[in-house]
């Protein structure tokens, strides 16, 4: 794990590199994830496309090992997530070392899921000041510069519920960044919003693409796909149909099933 | 057949209208509800006649009530119900919310433990529990610490550890601890997971998750079963009157056993018991509303 931390998390951060190989999960008797291969260059944006049910949310969640892979290894800046490798065995690692790996690696939730009882401000700063004991002083400091960065400086001290879904998506997306991950990952970060909201929300994700994080984003907008991303993959049935650069995967699909996909949410 | 659908526009078009006279202000008239009106005067009648008897009734003997409701033996007795609610709830709430996390937790072991503890004592009268407290001296004479089954190294005289005011307290808390548990658990099942995944993929510490996250949340729908629970054990203290504690429901029934004033006393302690619920709930009030930050509800 790498340990670079600057001062100013509105200054580059350390970013990671992604290596998914022949992940497989099943829920039950359903086979979601059918072997999954990706790689992910460090500072690399990579948007998951697919109809509902093909596996993409799962796949997210075992890159932060929310979901338990049941084969295959993710790794995140080389390192194992969730296990531990030595000689053929991989040893599960105990949920504290599990969240340590967690706060290189931030999530951005579709419902967004803010503390309610928490100010936006309380929200930021409590990862950084109880998972990496940074001075509450200097983690606030941190959090306003955020909130500036996703144009929210005058929200700091109001709840959650009393701001509009843009605002609220865009305090969790100030909150994942409180830590300074090497890697983001947002699961349809706009289908919860109101169609006006979207575009305020976008902007501030092509903010940081053109910061140089690596990014995983789950997303149905074609149009962001197009203009930020660097590698589309399409998904279908738990496993990776198609991938490429959006001029190629979203103009010139090659797969009947891409071209169908696309034909329906274009 | 056409008639319906003509537009009543046409009709004013050829009529010329004279100019309306402006439009009086509407008038409300509410829905009368005479039986509510029925119901409170019945009301009103029943209670009048009660306070009069109150008043007026000398079996009431409110000089009596008045000589005895602050004297000394009665406040002490208040006291000593308020310090057996006190660490009964604490101990009790305490004992509960680790039995409730036990019972969420991913352990079979620790599950089982928890349920098997909430089954028992849920299962046992708290009467039953609390002369078995009280007469442990009675089984076990001395406790000692050592090798199981082996000798020991340490003693001590069960009554001597344990005590009177002491077996009460443990009885009430064990008691309390089995219902606190479901109430926490109720709680914090009713926090939303999504609240728990933002919370790990944080990588927030387990601990800080369950204090600074869950529980907080978990409080808004903890808080009135457990002003309710805390309420029925203040009450429920006077059980403890079976001990031979000095609690108010038994210093009441002493002083009536001696001066046979049965009705003036039993008013001392229901006054008393009135008062402080009242209290309680104020407390409950002012709490509730401090968990309720950030919430439009
Ligand atoms: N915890 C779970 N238990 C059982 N089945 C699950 C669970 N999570 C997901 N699934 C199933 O796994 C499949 C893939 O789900 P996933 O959420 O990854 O799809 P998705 O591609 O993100 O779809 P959407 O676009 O609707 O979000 C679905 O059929 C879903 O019902
Ligand atoms: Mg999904």
């Amino acid at each position: 794990m790498s340990s670079v931390t600057t001062a100013d998390p509105a200054a580059g951060t350390a970013t990671a590199k992604v290596e998914i190989r022949s992940v497989h999960k099943h829920f039950g008797p359903l086979h979601v994830l059918r072997g999954i291969d990706l790689d992910i260059r460090a500072g690399e944006v990579t948007v998951v496309l697919g109809p509902s049910g093909s596996g993409k949310s799962t796949l997210l969640r075992t890159v932060n090992h929310l979901e338990k892979v049941d084969g295959g290894t993710v790794s995140v800046d080389g390192v194992l997530v969730g296990y531990r490798r030595s000689g053929n065995k991989l040893y599960e690692l105990r949920e504290r070392e599990i969240l340590k790996q967690r706060t290189r690696i931030g999530f951005v939730f579709q419902n967004f899921h803010l503390f309610p009882h928490l100010t936006v401000l309380e929200n930021i700063v409590e990862a950084p000041v109880s998972a990496l004991k940074r001075p509450r002083k200097e983690a606030e400091a941190a959090a306003r510069s955020l909130l500036e960065r996703v144009g929210l400086a005058d929200k700091a001290e109001a709840y959650p519920k009393q701001l509009s879904g843009g605002q609220q998506q865009r305090v969790a997306i100030a909150r994942a960044l409180a830590l300074e991950p090497g890697l983001l990952l947002f699961d349809e970060p706009t289908s919860a919003l109101d169609p006006e909201l979207v575009g305020e929300v976008l902007d501030v994700i092509k903010d940081l693409a053109a910061s140089g994080t690596t990014m995983i984003v789950v997303t149905h907008e074609i149009g962001f796909a197009r203009e930020v991303a660097d590698t589309v993959v399409f998904m279908d049935e738990g496993r990776i149909v198609e991938q490429g650069p959006p001029a190629e995967v979203l103009d010139s699909p090659r797969h009947e099933r891409t071209r169908a996909f696309l034909s329906k949410v274009l | 057949m056409s008639l319906t659908s003509d537009p009543p526009a046409t009709e004013s078009v050829v009529k010329d209208p004279p100019p309306t006279p402006p439009a009086p202000a509407l008038v409300v008239v509410p829905v009368r509800h005479p039986w509510r009106w029925a119901a409170v005067a019945a009301t009103a009648v029943l209670l009048a006649q009660f306070g009069h008897g109150l008043v007026t009734n000398p079996g009431w003997e409110w000089d009596v009530f008045a000589a005895f409701f602050t004297t000394e033996t009665i406040l002490q007795a208040v006291w000593v119900t308020l310090q057996l609610t006190f660490h009964g709830t604490a101990l009790g709430f305490a004992i509960g919310i680790v039995l409730a996390f036990m019972r969420l937790s991913a352990s079979p072991f620790l599950r089982s433990v928890a349920f098997a503890y909430i089954w028992a004592f849920r299962s046992i009268p708290l009467i039953v529990q609390l002369l078995f407290w009280f007469n442990l001296a009675y089984l076990y004479e001395e406790l000692s610490i050592g090798i199981p089954f082996g000798p020991g190294f340490v003693s001590f005289d069960t009554m001597g550890l344990v005590g009177e005011m002491g077996a009460a307290v443990l009885g009430l808390a064990l008691h309390q601890a089995a219902y606190a548990a479901e109430i926490v658990r109720g709680g914090v099942l009713a926090v939303d997971e999504g609240q728990l995944e933002a919370a790990a993929s944080l990588g927030i510490p387990r601990l800080r998750q369950v204090r600074r996250i869950v529980l907080p949340q978990a409080m808004r729908s903890i808080l009135p079963n457990a002003a309710n629970e805390i309420i029925s054990l203040f009450k429920g203290t006077s059980i403890v009157s079976v001990m031979a504690i000095g609690e108010l429901f038994y210093q009441v029934q002493v002083v009536y056993g001696r001066n046979g004033r049965v009705v003036p006393l039993l008013m001392v302690a229901t006054a008393w018991y009135v008062l402080l619920t009242t209290a309680l709930s104020v407390v409950q009030h002012y709490v509730e509303r401090h968990y309720a930050k950030g919430s439009v509800r």
